[in-house]
């Protein structure tokens, strides 16, 4: 499959005062994949997501996102782009709905209100679209952020941290939006800390470790650099995940959609 | 210019706008210090006050509208960090929306809020006895440079606001404002006070804005303090909106 990156950033450099941030960060991401960049606290991986959504401007190197440069054509950027901080960026006093409206308006789209309630359809957040965002548990905030990157189809999502603070069932929720992003042609730039997140979801991985990009491949890539296995036998447990979702039952709208909770009861394995 | 800069404006505004209506305390409670200091004054200290036969009420009222909207812009600064620290004001930012409605959008709310406050006083300052025979004209005049006012101290809020690191950092820089009037001719005649406490009186902004609005609702001649309001009023809006363009520059660009 040849196709022209999306995403194409060649010696991306930044600091703050001091601080050496990027040292020469070179990564290209393919139209409609899911590119996790992976990487500890404080590895820059905030920083290059900024810089691609033009919040921040890089001391050195060159960016290309869906066909725009950083550097001279922002504003194209910002309606190719969408970004979903790290930090559940709603409006808390306004409702979940007022908030999508806001944003279809600030897209400078037609009908915000049908186009607000298919976001709280597609988000299973129809029932909670008329409370105050003040309201809503951590997974509806952060289903409600996803929501409003989504308005107006931006081609490129970046996820900063999406499940930083989620509970398992949430994170799921999330795991499972970004999915469905993928199918439909979006493509979807992930940072997180989280390393089953990106053994999860993502095509292509990267490890961002102190401002340069360590590796870069699928999954099985990156294993391959591991010293071939080694067949050994172990008692397969239930992690504690396993067990926490079956007992509490895994439901698809984290708390407000009863009427999924019917997933079949899940038998707690007792020996494999 | 962005082309869609009114149509973003107007979208935020409503946004802000809406904020206020759900939260109609702060309304409130911009105008319940001003009238309480208000009633206290005219009730308790006005008696021993010699202000050269005018109704007390008259005198004071001037320097309680400016209090007013020294204490309406903390709101206004306490807005602005709570978009900064929620992060929606990053969000807008990487969109394709002009980048001025974000501030513009904050700064008509705070006149329109301050404005409610400030018509609030002053029914509390009719109820209690307040009585002016100027027309229309002298009116719209006041009005004029309240909103002038209420701009300057507004623009001043979205620089405090953008820079706090706490919500309380946010509406500190108001503190300062709200006792200028006391060493003005707000509330006592500048002539009693000694020396360099006169002059200070004399030659600062509350003074002659205090003076002119004064001078404004009861139908007197308003000589230079006009100007000198003007140009202060004015003056304070360049500086307070150069800081504040200035402050969002280094902050969200």
């Amino acid at each position: 499959m040849i196709t022209t990156p999306v995403i194409r950033i060649a010696g991306l450099r930044k600091s703050f005062g001091d601080l050496e941030v990027l040292r020469g960060v070179d990564l290209e991401i393919a139209r409609g994949s899911i590119f996790a960049l992976l990487g500890s606290n404080g590895a820059g991986k905030t920083t290059v997501v900024k810089i691609l959504s033009t919040l921040l401007t890089a001391d050195a190197g060159s960016a290309v996102v869906n066909g725009f440069d950083i550097a001279t054509q922002a504003a194209e950027i910002r309606e190719s782009v969408s970004l979903t901080g790290q930090f559940a960026a709603v409006d808390e006093i306004l409702t979940g709905r007022e908030n999508l409206v806001l944003i279809a308006k600030l897209r400078h789209l037609d009908h915000p209100g049908r186009i607000a309630d298919e976001q709280l359809e597609r988000f299973s957040l129809s029932d909670a679209g008329g409370r105050r965002v003040a309201t809503y548990s951590g997974g509806m905030r952060r289903r409600l952020d996803i929501a409003m990157s989504l308005i107006g189809s931006p081609p490129v999502i970046f996820l900063d941290e999406p499940t930083t603070g989620l509970d398992p069932e949430a994170r799921l929720d999330v795991w499972q939006s970004v999915r469905d992003l993928a199918h439909g042609g979006t493509t979807v730039l992930l940072t997180t800390q989280y390393l089953d997140e990106a053994e999860h979801l993502a095509d292509r991985i990267a490890i961002l470790h102190e401002g340069r990009i360590l590796v870069d491949g699928t999954l099985s890539e990156l294993k391959a650099l591991m010293p071939p296995a080694q067949v050994t036998y172990v008692q397969k447990q239930p992690s504690l995940e396993d067990v926490f979702l079956a007992l509490v039952g895994r439901r698809t709208a984290a708390g407000n959609n009863p009427t999924d909770t019917a997933a079949p009861a899940v038998a707690i394995p007792t020996a494999v | 210019m962005n082309t869609h800069s009114l149509h973003d404006t107007t979208t935020l505004l409503g946004r802000s706008l809406r904020h206020i209506l759900r939260s109609p305390d702060t309304i409130i409670t911009t105008a319940i210090t001003p009238i309480a200091m208000l009633l206290m004054f005219v009730y308790v200290f006005g008696g021993a006050i010699d202000t050269g036969g005018a109704k007390y009420v008259n005198y004071l009222l001037p320097g309680i509208l400016l209090i007013t909207v020294a204490s309406g812009v903390a709101y206004t600064a306490l807005r602005l960090y709570t978009d900064t620290a929620s992060g929606i004001f990053e969000r807008f930012q990487s969109m394709p929306i002009a980048r001025s409605a974000v501030l513009w959008g904050h700064v008509i709310t705070s006149v329109i809020a301050n404005l409610i406050s400030l018509v609030l006083v002053v029914l509390v300052a009719v109820a209690i006895g307040f009585r002016s025979p100027a027309g229309v004209a002298a009116w719209l005049a006041v009005l004029g440079i309240m909103v002038l006012f209420t701009l300057a101290l507004t623009w001043l809020a979205v620089s405090a606001g953008l820079a706090a690191k706490s919500p309380d950092g946010a509406g500190a820089f108001a503190y300062p404002l709200l006792f200028l009037p006391f060493v003005s001719s707000a509330f006592v005649p500048t002539s009693g006070m000694p020396g360099a406490v006169r002059w200070f009186a004399e030659h600062q902004p509350v003074t002659s804005i205090v003076n002119t609005l004064r001078n404004l609702y009861a139908e007197r001649p308003l000589g230079n303090n006009l100007w000198t309001a003007l140009a202060w009023c004015v003056g304070l809006l360049v500086v307070a909106y150069a800081l504040g363009v200035r402050t969002y520059h280094r902050k969200l660009a």
